[in-house]
């Protein structure tokens, strides 16, 4: 399986990048090709200019601005498995990114190119909706900040317009004293998850649910927040029985259906895959909380 | 220094091909690339089921660097017939049920060969594939094999009268009565699906035509050098001395290249007829468009017990998809169907097959040809029986099988050469309790229930399998020790990763008591062995085992003979040591094998040796008389997550008999990579088709294979039950890990999730539909509790 | 800024096995076909082309990444290491004798991937466990062993590799 041909730029800096993509009306960007390769391998995919942005050193980067942690577009999922920075302010982050794929993939691939790819139960997309991220998007001449609410239109279908590149990932970290959890249902170690939640959970001094993240993959066309979920624990006490109302939430949205993993399966696994991430969250939090109970 | 000094037939020994290949220097056919390689790619049908109106080449011959593209039309012209030959003929099939080397008119599954392109790269012959303009007219499709017997289907070929290909019964006594009469009769329904064969090199040929030598020269990745010399050969009207193969390092079979392709003789004719070196090495999209699979069988079938679980009779039909054509008979079906007693003693037996076409890609056996679904389907009936009556599973099993006293066990089953099937020699039921001990089967029940305590799910769960290995009608050997002192062992047999010049090499080194190192084995290449069957079915070990272990004898018979006259002395007082014959008593008379052949090279004026003949070497074409069976009994324990439907393998146990172990080490790993293989079928490889027979699953990240996260530790251990029917004792190995597999994991995850009473009877096992198996249950304990 | 035009061929220098390489490919030559035709490294082997098998895995500046899903003109800016670099002066590495001792290999078709996975491993997790071992693995088919003796294999590397460094 042989990529049919294409122009190959190689850009240095993030201008000459824009430039191609402003000129051409077929062009691609390729960031790590662990997504892209295999379609143009496969002849899935027709690009006349391919722009590699693998040596534009500016797109990279894991950097600390005021209290946020900003990732150059092509940061490699390596760099932020092993950064130190990460683990500590992000490890809702930490956690997730373990499950992307193989390190053989997350040698290559790249935070930025999986948030364009937006595959629905990607881990990164998934986080960054927990995380309420916010993106960088450039094109020749200007930027403009996106909500990562607002980047995904549908199944595998960005606001990105084809002369745009994303360039940043902000991310704001959650208080130390706040608790996160990642689980995710694949077939195999480094499968794509059928389905997957992130919890973050913040508890106020008396104990109760200040704020709570609850965020599914792999469930609706792009990763989605349970807000009705999010909304129940709001100002509650914690305990199992509440957060498995809460959770079951996760089951009543309308879920992707394929010949593999139907709607119903989806969303079995959206209620009970969320009850455990809260849960492992809760764990991280107040360890004497989950001890207690019936 | 004795003969004991060179007992190498149950040593671990190395294998001579390891180091080429670590340094990655293994020579795979896609690695060889003479000047002026022209190489392949195919236009390959869209449609499941098409006529083909128009073909435009156009187009892709103004491409630069494209060279030719070769329909149907043209490549006739190469060839002594366009459609390929039936390999083995057999009058039990209809005509005109072969695959063509390129499709004229009619296409019948998606991906079926239709034009070749040659360019000056694979890139370039892809770019010219997808240049070709081809118009087609779709008829209506047949996209399983209950759809392919239902009154209102469309025919699969046109060609063809009707989708059902053959109608077959196998059995034996009065199932009738026995089912009537019986106190207890069971019924069940299975679906049992096995994908395909997936060895990590793919399928390929290099073909080249070397007018100095007057030959056509094939380097391909094969499982049967002979046949495809010899269909090559007819093919293209040579004789078969004007085509030789010789096969590379082949990076694995499992029976996806046990059978001639199209492709292969398309390949094959263009480089005859263009005079150039022609190049195809086929991707994974190719493999899994368009090599053989296994696929799926529907079972119905009941099981008739008494009381005590002694088993009465079985009855049954099963149906087989076979896909759109037939290129090599219908061994699979007829394996299955054979396989369903096993290692039992069942009174009364009778399944009715029925062999139906598809618009799909055609089915050969894959590694277990037909044996995991004929033993899952008894292990099933049995657990089936076993809970229904009560009875504990292994006890039901211990009620059934065939003892080791009861040696040689002639089952009332026979095959279609109309000779009974004979359990040789064995003890299953020693396997049985070895195996469950090491599991601590009585200890189970206590773990089960202390991790139900903890909200989790684990089963045990344990099956027998067994298999007739070292088919014939024969296999070659030859060995010859050259006026140098080198000793080569040729062989019609194949090495697909199996180490079978190593083990071959053994066999060998220990009849002529040289070290093993000394032996240079050529397995699978045409101008070294006239003659050969090659590597499928687990016979080569017991076939080419033997035919090499008699020719090492009669070169040492030889050897004595030569030595005796040379030496002056009586045979008797001879022994062989050290790559000479010495004389017992006085070690320092001694002759050199290398001088014994440079006497029997002749020399013009002298005589030979009295008796001996010339030559230091000798070819047998030994040929078995019965099947030797091996047999397994695994026992495996998993974990069922009861929301997603997750299986997780914690522990697998074996024990397998394949009778003397030539090279345990080697042994183990077959044992190992037969169990994996037997887990993919299990849990997760699917070839998933839609209702237009387009395949679904065409990446390996769609269809699943077994990675190591998902296998535990294999704890295999051996007992060696020789085999009474060949010289060594041998019996085969290549597919007796697979065998059990399947049975054994179902039985555990019915074991794991019984509090939700789900019985497994469709393979692979599919998370969601045992999520579902609890989501019922779920609900129907809500509502009970709500009442 | 280079552009490298879709019908030409195109002449780079690659680092690879430590050595600078001089090659000619087009745009879309995959590193893997580059390693394999123009460099005559064939132990580098193509299983899907599609980033699942692992087969082509060679190392990218001292980590594992597949060849496949890498264009030549990409792998301009780093080191590239194959299987061909493991052997020391023609003699089987530690790891390579491992995997001969331990029967690790069969076919041999996937073994040069896996070995680059788990050079790197060695480097990076002198200390890995069994499960760590699986997990790298994890990027790798096998179908003829069933990944008992290559997780042996490792095993046996890592362990007599600490036992060699000694005590801390």
């Amino acid at each position: 399986m042989k990529p049919a041909p294409f122009h190959l730029h190689l850009p240095s800096t993030l201008d000459e990048a824009l430039a191609v993509l402003a000129s051409s009306s077929n062009a691609r960007a390729i960031a790590g090709g662990q997504s892209l390769m295999p379609m143009l391998n496969l002849r899935l995919a027709g690009v006349d200019d391919l722009v590699d942005l693998n040596g534009i050193a500016q797109l990279t980067g894991i950097e600390l601005d005021g209290e946020d942690i900003v990732f150059g577009a092509m940061t490699r999922q390596r760099e932020i498995e092993r950064s130190a920075l990460v683990a500590q302010k992000l490890p809702l982050l930490s956690e997730a990114v373990s499950y992307i794929g193989h390190c053989q993939t997350r040698s290559r691939g790249t935070i930025g190119g999986s948030l364009c790819h937006l595959d629905p139960s990607a881990e990164l997309p998934t986080v960054a909706m927990a995380m309420d991220g916010e993106l960088t998007i450039s094109r020749q001449g200007s930027q403009r900040q996106v909500p990562m609410r607002d980047f995904g239109l549908g199944l595998l279908s960005t606001c990105l317009q084809p002369e745009e590149l994303l360039t940043a990932v902000r991310l704001k970290p959650w208080p130390a004293h706040s608790g996160h959890g990642f689980v995710e249902y694949g077939r195999r170690h480094g499968d794509f998850a059928v389905v997957s939640a992130a919890a973050l959970v913040e508890l106020a001094p008396d104990g109760t649910v200040h704020r709570s993240s609850l965020t599914l993959g792999g469930v609706a066309h792009v990763p989605c927040r349970v807000s009705a979920a999010e909304q129940m624990l709001q100002g509650r006490r914690p305990e199992p029985e509440a957060i498995k109302k809460a959770c079951a939430q996760a089951a009543e949205i309308p879920a992707l259906t394929d010949p593999a993993y139907p709607q119903w399966y989806r969303q079995r696994l959206a209620a009970r895959l969320l009850e455990r991430a809260v849960l492992r969250a809760l764990d991280r939090v107040t360890p004497a909380l989950t001890k207690t109970g019936p | 220094m004795g003969h004991a000094d060179h007992a190498h037939i149950g040593q671990r020994v190395l294998r001579a091909e390891d180091e080429r290949l670590l340094k990655g220097e293994g020579r795979y056919v896609a690695d060889f690339e003479p000047a002026g390689t022209l190489h392949a790619a195919f236009v390959r049908s869209p449609y499941a089921h098409a006529l083909i109106k128009r073909i435009d080449a156009s187009a892709a011959l103004a491409m630069p660097g494209v060279k030719a593209v070769i329909d149907a039309a043209q490549m006739a012209g190469y060839l002594d017939n366009l459609r390929m030959p039936l390999g083995w003929p057999s009058k039990d099939l209809p005509p005109d049920i072969t695959p063509y080397v390129l499709t004229p008119s009619e296409v019948c599954f998606v991906g079926e060969p239709i034009v070749m392109v040659l360019g000056d790269s694979r890139y370039i012959a892809e770019d010219g594939a997808a240049a070709v303009e081809v118009d087609y007219e779709p008829l209506p499709v047949v996209a399983d094999a209950c759809a392919a017997v239902l009154p209102s289907a469309p025919k699969v070929r046109l060609e063809v009268p009707g989708n059902v290909l053959k109608e077959f019964s196998v059995g034996h006594g009065d199932c009738e009565a026995v089912l009537r009469d019986a106190p207890h009769v069971f019924r069940e329904k299975f679906v049992q699906h096995r994908g395909g064969a997936h060895p990590m090199e793919g399928r390929g040929l290099l073909a080249h035509y070397e007018p100095q030598h007057a030959t056509l020269m094939l380097w391909a990745s094969t499982q049967m050098p002979h046949e495809l010399q010899f269909t090559v050969a007819k093919a293209l009207g040579l004789q078969d001395s004007m085509v030789r193969v010789t096969a590379p390092d082949v990076g694995g079979g499992f029976g996806a290249k046990f059978v001639i392709y199209p492709e292969e003789i398309a390949v094959a004719a263009a480089a005859y007829h263009c005079r150039q070196p022609v190049k195809w090495v086929e991707d994974r999209m190719e493999h899994f468009l368009a090599a053989i699979q296994e696929r799926d069988q529907f079972w119905e079938v009941e099981i008739a017990c008494a009381a005590d679980g002694k088993v009465l009779g079985i009855r049954g039909s099963m149906l087989h998809d076979q896909g759109a054509y037939t290129p090599q008979g219908i061994n699979c079906a007829y394996n299955a169907a054979t396989a369903v007693t096993g290692p039992y003693s069942v009174p009364a037996f009778q399944l009715d097959v029925k062999v139906v076409q598809t618009n799909k890609p055609y089915v050969i056996p894959v590694r277990g040809a037909g044996y995991p679904q004929g033993t899952f389907v008894m292990e099933r009936l049995l657990d089936r029986a076993a809970r229904e009556l009560g009875i504990d599973r292994a006890l039901i099993r211990e009620r059934n099988l065939v003892r080791k006293e009861q040696m040689p066990y002639t089952k009332p089953l026979k095959a279609r050469s109309g000779r009974h099937l004979v359990l040789d020699s064995g003890d299953y039921l020693g396997a049985q309790q070895a195996v469950l001990q090491a599991v601590d089967y009585s200890g189970f029940r206590q773990r089960q229930q202390a991790a139900l305590a903890q909200g989790r799910y684990i089963g045990l769960g344990f099956a027998h399998g067994v298999k007739g290995t070292g088919r014939g009608p024969f296999e070659s050997g030859s060995v010859r020790v050259s006026a140098n002192g080198r000793i080569t062992v040729a062989t019609g047999a194949m090495a697909m990763g199996q180490g079978l010049n190593t083990a071959m090499a053994q066999i060998a080194a220990q009849a002529l008591a040289v070290p093993v190192q000394d032996v240079h084995v050529i397995s699978g290449d045409t101008a070294h062995i006239s003659m050969g069957i090659g590597g499928f079915a687990s016979r080569q070990t017991v076939t080419a085992g033997s035919s090499v272990h008699l020719a090492a004898l009669e070169v040492a018979a030889k050897i004595r003979r030569a030595g005796a006259h040379m030496l002056q002395v009586p045979e008797s007082e001879l022994q062989l040591a050290g790559g000479a014959v010495v004389l017992t008593a006085d070690p320092s008379r001694r002759v050199n094998y290398a001088d014994i052949a440079r006497i029997l090279r002749g020399i013009p004026g002298y005589d030979l040796p009295p008796g001996v003949g010339a030559g230091l070497e000798a070819v047998v074409h030994w040929e078995p008389t019965d099947m030797a069976y091996v047999h397994g009994f695994h026992a495996c324990e998993v974990e069922v997550d009861p929301v997603t439907g997750g299986v997780t393998l914690l522990r697998y146990v074996a024990m397998h008999d394949s009778g003397t172990l030539i090279n345990p080490m080697i042994c183990e790993g077959q044992v190992h990579g037969g169990i994996v293989h037997g887990i993919g079928n299990a849990l997760f490889e699917y070839m998933r088709y839609d209702e237009q027979a387009q395949p679904q699953s065409v990446t390996l990240a769609d269809y699943l294979m077994t990675t190591a996260t998902e296998v535990p530790r294999l704890e295999v251990m051996f007992t060696q039950s020789p085999a009474p029917s060949n010289p060594l004792g041998v019996k085969g190995i290549g597919e007796a890990g697979t065998i059990p597999v399947t049975s054994a994991i179902a039985s555990a995850i019915d074991d794991a999730l019984s509090d939700f009473k789900v019985r497994v009877t469709q393979i692979p096992v599919d998370p969601v539909w045992l999520a579902g198996q609890v989501a019922d249950a779920e609900r129907q304990a809500l509502g009970q509790a709500n009442t | 800024m280079t552009k490298l035009d879709a019908a030409s061929r195109h002449d780079l220098t690659l680092h690879v096995n430590g050595r600078p390489q001089a090659v000619s490919v087009e745009p879309r030559t995959t590193l893997a076909d580059c390693l394999r035709q123009e460099l005559g490294l064939t132990g580098t082997h193509l299983g899907c082309e599609h980033g699942v098998c692992g087969a082509c895995t060679v190392l990218v500046d001292g980590v594992a990444a597949r060849s496949c899903l890498m264009l030549a003109a990409q792998a301009q800016r780093h080191q590239i290491e194959t299987v061909e670099s493991l052997a020391e002066g023609g003699q089987l590495n530690d790891l390579q004798q491992a995997f001969r001792e331990l029967h690790g290999l069969q076919c041999g078709f996937c073994t040069p991937g896996i070995l680059m996975t788990l050079t790197e491993l060695l480097k990076y997790s002198p200390e890995g466990s069994e499960q760590e071992v699986r997990v790298a693995l994890s990027g790798h088919i096998c179908r003829c062993t069933g990944y008992e003796n290559i997780v042996k294999a490792a095993l046996a590397t890592l362990a007599q590799r600490g036992a060699s460094h000694g005590p801390r």
